[in-house]
């Protein structure tokens, strides 16, 4: 994506002090990504390692979308089926959404606090390479006799155990992925708390760094409770050990306790960068200064708070007591204030704004209505008795495709959208960055929200054949999913204009968009390779991010 | 991880961004080896110990060759105080993880003694969970659950080794905080002499760690298949004692690097972490002596 400066930027040389001056520019060839130590490439690295992964696994959801054509078995054998449905979601997950937000983290918090690179750059390397090993290891599995891992992405035992020799990998693969986790994590939390520049305080900062600072806290606190968990499963079958075998005293559902401890504060890492950048967007095409800044910060705060509190909601029908069901479903309902304080603001942000249109603001936009949709059906499964119907029902499915597609991936979109002309110097194809919008937020619907309905009237998740009552809306659904995976090259097409065949595309000003602020702009575009290796002054204007 | 903060003006000096480097990737190579061999080996794939041998060579010489030259770079007074703010900040965010790691096999404890097992015994509303899957089983602990997988096992008394284990890694916190004054107040030896006894005390903790586990398994049939208990006793202890021998590790090296005159009394954050992740194992004890050996 990055086109970056090849011209020596050759600091070191008026500066007198002990630095070692290696860093002039980018080394050439393969080497350079390998060995980087710079939040630019490696940022460059984790948006194609996404694009890559948010590619195979949109495979995947086709293999799935294919199957469900029709009823009964169509292509593929139920076996297969359940890998798919696993790895979907894994490669989703760990390999499309995170890093991308990552890789969003690693190009815009040290521009838009005024820094020259993440904390502790060849920690950040590590925490990007380890994933390409990782995913090599996943889906590796494929090919060993039994296939991959089946028994769904959540890994509840005693189905996982009975996985064939997909397991151990699986399990090494999610450790280091935790790893990659953590350390990305703690840089960016050390990076956020000691790199801003003078007067970058912390209530001045753009609520993208806000959001992906509490979004590290949450990975630091949480990860580590995943690697104990999948631990456990891989003692469980190689060791002897009884953490989920009543037999010998232990529990089932404790996994699903633990899982879900990580599970649910997991939901919001991948949500709340992407509240950060509608945050930094709206302002921007409503050329108004973001309305309740303060609360949109203690707002995303609560979430956070609430999210290590509400992970049973994922459990009601397994059979917890009644005062865990009661106080799961009201702490669940809880997060619907500070979700509501966050709609209630951008919605604010825009009233009465001179708005345009441009794609990264139609996605914004487009991420408040479907992400808010998806909220509702989310208060909708957290009322235990009314879950008792709808869960492992389709109308989850829907649910959480809603917050996770047209939230999470729009919001990666628009800011592609909005940051590209920054990152490459070019500005994309509004032309066509407006039909890819257009044609991705009719294709969402078709593709999920008949899903609710069928998830209402008793279809269940994770199965491969269906009763043909419900076909009707299952090959709507299957349409949706194809159209919205053909229109996904679109924006490949509109990307790789910027980031590669650059001939004919019309070059950015350093300011890109009239009415954004922060630091980032104040930088020319494409950025140079370093930036703000002498911290900027931050004036006395208020917050950053309006 | 020093700092030269008094050497030059540390508010004109621009951070540290270190060159391109290969070590990242052949960490992450070493690592992939390492779980990819250990991974077939679980499923009796035979990968032989080579790769497993290569990859855990490899893994080491780039550990060390990562820290030696993350020690180069601050004893020649590149890391500014903003850099060292970085590693006490990361420091203290890395032993938050591992908090968070360790709390995750507590919880299982927690949730075995405190649900699972009673609900086995019928408690609550499981009356029919005890009468038709597991009669006549009983809310005891310590248990290895209805089925009694490994058979009749007896614990570790917790007044014995325990005890002197407790005795030896709080008086291992004392002693690492007297070679930190000694290191503030300039005295090299003291401080060398100090980490030793240090590292002593640790070592001793693991030889009474092992030879505890090797009476558990010899004479009183506690195994790591001893249902939820052995699960629980040997997975906390297990991962404790995983904890004190990399502590000791790192002790060992930050000893060497005082005898070869690295950190100084007003720089030493290598030292001082190094310390943190000592308390921090030490606090992880105390919570396991409580929780696991006497309670």
């Amino acid at each position: 994506m990055a086109k970056t400066h090849d011209h020596s930027h050759a600091h070191g040389h008026d500066h007198a002090h002990d630095h070692d001056d290696h860093h002039h520019g980018p080394d050439k060839g393969v080497m350079r990504w390998i060995k980087t130590t710079n939040h630019k490439d490696l940022g460059t690295l984790y948006l194609w390692f996404s694009f890559i992964m948010f590619f195979i696994g949109g495979l995947m959801s086709l293999v799935i979308r294919a199957e469900l054509y029709a009823p009964g078995m169509q292509f593929i054998d139920p076996e297969f089926y359940n890998q798919m449905i696993t790895l979907h979601a894994l490669v989703m997950i760990f390999g499309g959404v995170m890093p991308g937000f990552v890789g969003l983290a690693n190009w815009m918090v040290p521009m838009m606090i005024g820094c020259s690179d993440l904390a502790l750059p060849r920690v950040n390397n590590w925490g990007f390479w380890i994933l390409p090993f990782a995913f090599t290891m996943l889906l590796s599995t494929l090919f060993l006799p039994g296939g991959g891992p089946a028994g769904g992405w959540t890994l509840y035992p005693p189905l996982v155990l009975q996985g064939g020799a997909s397991f151990p990998l699986t399990i090494f693969a999610i450790h280091m992925l935790g790893i990659s986790s953590i350390t990305g994590a703690i840089n960016v939390v050390v990076t956020i708390m000691n790199m801003r520049a003078p007067g970058m305080t912390l209530l001045k900062m753009p609520l993208f760094v806000w959001t992906w600072l509490i979004t590290a806290y949450l990975l630091i606190a949480v990860m580590p409770v995943l690697a104990g968990a999948v631990t456990m499963l891989l003692t469980d079958k190689y060791f002897g050990t009884s953490f989920f075998n009543a037999a010998g005293g232990g529990d089932p559902v404790m996994f699903e306790h633990i899982f879900w401890f990580f599970g649910h504060p997991e939901v919001y890492i991948m949500i709340l960068p992407a509240f950060g950048i509608v945050s930094t967007i709206i302002p921007t095409f409503a050329r108004k200064q973001l309305f309740g800044y303060d609360s949109m910060v203690y707002a995303v705060a609560s979430i956070a708070f609430l999210s290590f509190i509400v992970w049973a909601h994922h459990m009601f029908t397994v059979g917890i007591p009644l005062a865990g069901e009661l106080f799961f479903m009201f702490s669940t309902m809880l997060i619907a204030v500070p979700t509501g304080v966050k709609v209630f603001n951008w919605l604010a942000t825009m009233w009465r704004g001179s708005m345009t249109f441009e794609t990264p603001m139609l996605f914004a936009i487009g991420f408040v209505f479907l992400f808010t949709i998806g909220g509702f059906s989310g208060i909708m499964l957290a009322l235990a008795p009314v879950d008792f119907q709808y869960h492992n029902s389709y109308f989850v499915v829907a649910h959480f495709h809603y917050v996770l597609v047209p939230g999470a991936i729009f919001s990666i979109i628009a800011a592609i959208y909005y940051w590209i002309p920054k990152w490459t110097g070019v500005m994309y194809d509004e032309r066509l960055g407006k039909i890819h919008f257009w044609l991705s937020a009719i294709f969402i619907n078709v593709t999920f929200f008949p899903q609710h309905f069928v998830g209402l009237a008793g279809m269940p998740r994770r199965i491969p054949d269906y009763a043909v009552q419900f076909t009707d809306f299952n090959v709507i659904s299957t349409w949706g999913a194809f159209l919205y995976f053909i229109a996904q090259f679109i924006m490949i097409y509109n990307f790789l204009r910027c980031a590669i065949w650059r001939k004919g595309m019309v070059p950015a000003t350093s300011q890109v968009w009239e009415g954004a602020h922060g630091l980032e702009w104040t930088v020319p575009s494409p950025a140079p390779y370093h930036t703000f290796e002498d911290p900027p002054h931050v004036g006395d204007e208020p917050a950053a991010a309006h | 991880m020093a700092t030269h903060a008094a050497a030059s003006d540390p508010s004109n000096r621009r951070y540290f961004v270190p060159a391109p480097s290969a070590w990242p990737f052949m960490l992450t190579v070493a690592l992939g080896t390492i779980l990819y061999s250990v991974s077939m080996y679980l499923e009796e794939r035979h990968p032989g110990p080579i790769p497993f041998v290569l990859g855990g060579a490899l893994f080491f010489y780039i550990v060390f060759t990562w820290f030696r030259g993350v020690a180069t770079e601050s004893e020649t007074g590149q890391y500014s105080a903003q850099v060292d703010r970085t590693y006490r900040l990361g420091m203290s965010w890395f032993i938050f993880s591992e908090v968070m790691f360790f709390a995750a096999f507590f919880g299982a404890l927690y949730y075995a003694r405190e649900l699972s097992v009673p609900w086995l015994s019928g408690e609550g509303s499981r009356v029919l969970t005890n009468e038709v899957l597991w009669p006549a089983f009983e809310n005891i602990w310590p248990t290895n659950g209805p089925a009694a997988i490994g058979g009749d096992f007896k614990t570790i008394s917790p007044w014995h080794l325990p005890l002197i284990n407790t005795l030896l890694l709080l008086t291992s916190s004392v002693t690492i905080t007297f070679a930190h004054h000694a290191l503030k107040e300039g005295h090299r030896r003291a401080t060398i002499l100090w980490m030793w006894a240090t590292i002593a005390l640790g070592a001793v903790f693991l030889y009474f760690q092992a030879s505890e586990y090797i009476e558990a398994y010899h004479e009183l049939n506690l195994t790591l298949n001893s249902g939820i208990y052995g699960s629980t006793f040997f997975m906390l202890t297990g991962f404790h004692g995983m904890h004190v021998t990399l502590g000791t590790i790192m002790m060992i090296s930050v000893t060497g690097r005082l005898m070869s005159g690295h950190f100084k009394p007003e720089s030493h954050f290598g030292f001082e972490g190094v310390a943190w992740y000592w308390h921090f194992v030490d606090v992880v004890w105390v919570g396991l002596f409580i929780f696991v050996y006497i309670l």
